[in-house]
């Protein structure tokens, strides 16, 4: 009721105030709840940092906490020292995901039109899939030249799978009418692909290549334990060896960061090929 | 100019059907004439449809336009189905450009589209996502898709069923005012009398198991045609004994075609009444 009083006076004072309450309202409204999640993880940090901290067999963990890795999170942002790992870990994560696509779609495609290749493939991919990709470690270090190329390979396996299904899943929804008014008005496989099959495809890919980053991301890690000297998981090795754990935990705190990041491309890139209709 | 058409005895089987659901159809269809297929759900009227769009290849016999047997699809035989079935993710006029980007014609293509949009009454929609329109809107879109190609043949398989009853007369005649000024050939399937003697020259009426055609009648009536005159409602009631003197009873398919007459009990107890009261039901239901 005052609210209405106050939008009825001719104050042009508040004129210029009341689209700016409006709009921190909207943005309250927006962020309230994530911050609510963001405080509460928080919280529950803190609390795991001061539990270590009380114990005293495992009191030499205490830098876990917040306070001692967000000051570590600082000096590696100011002193640049982040950047060089992430580098060299999305360099492999793009790679891997760059050959799953590749290789993913176009497989994808092909089993969800043909049936046969459905039912040919189904028993060894879905041996293949619950195969861990890091179970492919010695032998990617055997048939790869160098650890990069063996841990774009253990990326990429582990990738191509949920978007090979994605893409599958996409096809098969396809409405058969679709088609036939394609190929009613002339179309020539090609145009069927680019204008018909593409199109109606496009956000069942972008879920698939949602899944494969989620999935790629978390490959990274252990995978960059081995071999190499360079990137995330090597980061976060070598802090341990180094008894740094408050730099440890601020790499992942980046790891959860980027990886964040990443995921928020896709549902960006998702929403985009979506052709439903808003609301 | 529209096409010559011949149906030459056309029988069709169905892998795994015992009766053929196509016998012996013979049909000619002259340059820029309407013709109506009638009949009965599962008479085969769609199948004989989808030959002559190319789309499915007969067992026995052939079709030929204006001479050459077809084998595939064409844009110079367009159909139009009873779904628009229109791209979602693409405007109004992406998709009426379809067939003229399938061809390669992208050269003329922004007039000819402009132009044929003003025909359907959907300049203002243009550049909108077909998703926020009507079903007889889209259907217009359809409309547009098929004559961009500029088609010497349409054909419409029930387009105009899915659609509330203002819709659906307003585009028949509109359909038939297109096709008769481009003097494009056209063969439709319907399920409504009404429809049948408002847009044919002539109707075809097929009776089932196996389809043929049992009956065939001209429509000599001026366009536009007033469905409320003397002689359209005559008709209407011509075709109306045609269709219901057609119904074959299941139990004996040796019958020869004049001892066809049955009775309603025995018309109510075969699949095909069946059918056709399930899918009435379902078009209750849809609208």
């Amino acid at each position: 009721m005052n609210r209405e009083a106050t939008l009825n006076e001719p104050n042009p004072a508040l004129a210029l105030l009341l689209p700016l309450l409006r709009f921190g309202d909207q943005v309250r409204r927006r962020v309230q709840y994530p911050a609510l999640g963001i405080a509460g993880l928080f919280a529950l940090w803190y609390w795991g940092g001061w539990a270590i901290a009380n114990n005293e067999d495992t009191m030499a963990f205490a830098s876990f906490a917040p306070g001692p890795t967000l000051a570590a999170f600082w000096d590696l942002v100011v002193s640049g020292n982040v950047w060089k790992p992430i580098e060299s870990s999305l360099y492999r994560v793009g790679w891997g995901l760059f050959y799953a696509i590749a290789i993913g779609v176009p497989m994808g495609v092909m089993i969800g039109y043909f049936l046969t290749l459905k039912q040919v493939t189904h028993v060894p991919f879905q041996f293949l899939r619950m195969i861990s990709p890091l179970a492919w470690m010695p032998i990617a270090v055997l048939a790869f030249a160098t650890w990069d190329g063996a841990i774009i390979f253990l990326i990429a396996i582990a990738a191509v799978w949920p978007i090979t299904y994605a893409t599958a899943h996409g096809v098969q929804r396809i409405d058969p009418m679709w088609l036939k008014v394609g190929s009613n008005l002339g179309a020539n496989p090609f145009h069927t692909l680019r204008y018909i099959v593409m199109p109606a495809i496009a956000q069942d890919v972008f879920a698939g290549i949602r899944l494969a980053v989620g999935v790629a991301w978390i490959v990274l890690v252990p995978a960059e334990y081995l071999g190499v000297t360079s990137g995330l998981g090597y980061a976060i090795n070598d802090a341990r060896d180094t008894l740094e754990y408050d730099k440890l935990a601020a790499f992942v705190l980046v790891i959860g960061i980027i990886g964040y990041m990443l995921d928020a491309i896709c549902v960006r890139l998702i929403k985009r090929s979506s052709y439903h209709a808003e609301g | 100019m529209g096409a010559a058409i011949s149906i030459d005895c056309i029988t069709h089987h169905y892998p795994g059907q015992e009766q053929p659901t196509l016998r012996d159809i013979r049909v000619n269809v002259s340059p820029g004439e309407t013709v109506a297929l009638i009949g009965q759900s599962g008479c085969g009227k769609s199948t004989l449809l989808h030959m002559l769009a190319g789309l499915l290849l007969p067992s026995e016999g052939c079709v030929r336009i204006n001479g050459h047997q077809v084998i595939k699809p064409s844009p110079r035989w367009n159909m139009m189905f009873q779904k628009p079935s229109l791209y979602p993710w693409m405007t109004v006029r992406k998709n009426a450009s379809l067939g003229l980007i399938f061809q390669g014609r992208k050269k003329a293509m922004q007039g000819r589209i402009d132009e044929l949009l003003e025909t359907v009454g959907l300049t203002d929609k243009a550049e909108v996502n077909v998703q926020s329109l009507s079903g007889g809107q889209q259907q217009r879109v359809a409309l547009a898709r098929s004559l961009a190609t500029d088609p010497e043949l349409l054909l419409l398989d029930e387009p105009f069923s899915a659609l509330d009853a203002f819709t659906r007369v307003a585009l028949q005649d509109e359909v038939t005012r297109l096709a008769r000024a481009r003097g494009i050939s056209v063969v439709f399937v319907t399920h409504d009398i009404e429809e049948a003697v408002a847009m044919a020259d002539r109707v075809l009426v097929m009776g089932s198991n196996p389809g043929t055609i049992t009956a065939e009648l001209c429509v000599d009536i001026d366009h536009p045609r007033d469905r409320n005159s003397q002689a359209f409602v005559d008709l209407k009631a011509e075709l109306m004994g045609h269709f219901g003197a057609t119904r074959t009873p299941p139990a004996d398919p040796q019958q020869t075609d004049e001892s066809r007459i049955t009775t309603p009990e025995a018309a109510a107890q075969s699949p095909t009444a069946k059918a056709v009261a399930g899918e009435s039901r379902k078009r209750a239901r849809a609208a």
